[in-house]
């Protein structure tokens, strides 16, 4: 794991994330492959599901994955953490361009952002690009939030635990 | 994590408080004046210089005076949890993309072995 890390380190493949505006996040990071083999492993569902929920995110996987990579084609994921109980994502592909751009909707909330992917060729590698944009910087910060490790859930204990008590 | 400063307990103590965790909520969305605030709550001007100094004192709220209006905007602490959103965000889609990469290698060897065949 550490070895990894430092092989990230010195290599040029970091991911970087960017605030673009208000309502827009952008993730790069470069992949040793032309574009046509990341499409692959985006738009086949037994290669995407592979990856998309890393082994490190704690206890959670990707127990059903369904998706029809072409335009005005669905996905369904679906992700478990060892119980019954599943949560899903779900939308539908605005725009598909095999080997070039996937654009996505998210739908399972009412703030749900569109996610556009694009595989740009640079000598041989690729740059991807993965794009959300939100319908509102509430929405962006919210999902933000959401995926800051614990940190909302720390201050709502807190608050709950400080409502308590009288300041 | 999240550099909290100047410190948890004070931090803590002005979140505790309704009116003070909604004058964040709308600092969030725009800056605004002691005054409008105070309007914004239907509280005297003196109450709310009190919520705010209180809020300043915990590093979440800066203040400034601008000829005789003094304006209020989140402080660095909040200017701090947004870098640690992001800086989360990052680390998901690191693991996310790490993973990614390891069947890209794989994917790109079997071609070039197809190819090789061939």
């Amino acid at each position: 794991m550490d070895q990894q890390r430092s092989d990230h380190a010195l290599g040029q493949n970091r991911t970087a994330v960017e605030r673009k505006s208000d309502r827009e996040l952008v993730v790069t990071r470069m992949f040793d492959a032309p574009p046509h083999i990341v499409f692959k492993a985006w738009s086949q569902a037994d290669l995407f599901r592979r990856w998309w929920v890393p082994k490190s995110a704690t206890g959670v996987s990707l127990v059903a994955c369904d998706m029809d990579v072409r335009t005005g084609g669905k996905y369904r994921l679906e992700f478990g953490a060892g119980g019954s109980d599943t949560m899903a994502f779900y939308g539908k592909y605005l725009d598909v361009v095999p080997d070039e751009r996937i654009v996505w909707t998210n739908d399972e909330g009412d703030e749900g952002a569109v996610t556009t992917v694009t595989f740009e060729e640079k000598g041989g590698k690729t740059l991807l690009t993965f794009h959300e944009i939100y319908p509102s910087k509430k929405a962006l910060e919210e999902a933000l939030a959401g995926s800051a490790a614990g940190l909302p859930e720390q201050l709502d204990q807190l608050e709950a635990l400080l409502s308590t008590t009288t300041v | 994590m999240v550099q909290y400063s100047p410190s948890l307990d004070l931090s803590f103590a002005a979140l505790s408080d309704a009116t003070r965790r909604g004058v964040l909520e709308q600092l969030g969305r725009a800056d605004a004046s002691i005054t409008s605030l105070a309007e914004k709550f239907h509280m005297t001007l003196t109450g709310m210089k009190k919520h705010v100094a209180v809020l300043e004192r915990a590093g979440l709220v800066m203040t400034e005076k601008v000829g005789r209006v003094r304006t209020c905007k989140l402080g660095e602490w909040s200017l701090d949890a947004e870098a640690d959103w992001i800086e989360s965000h990052r680390k998901h889609f690191e693991a996310r993309f790490d993973a990614l990469d390891k069947v890209i290698i794989e994917l790109n060897q079997e071609e070039k072995n197809g190819s090789a065949k061939e």
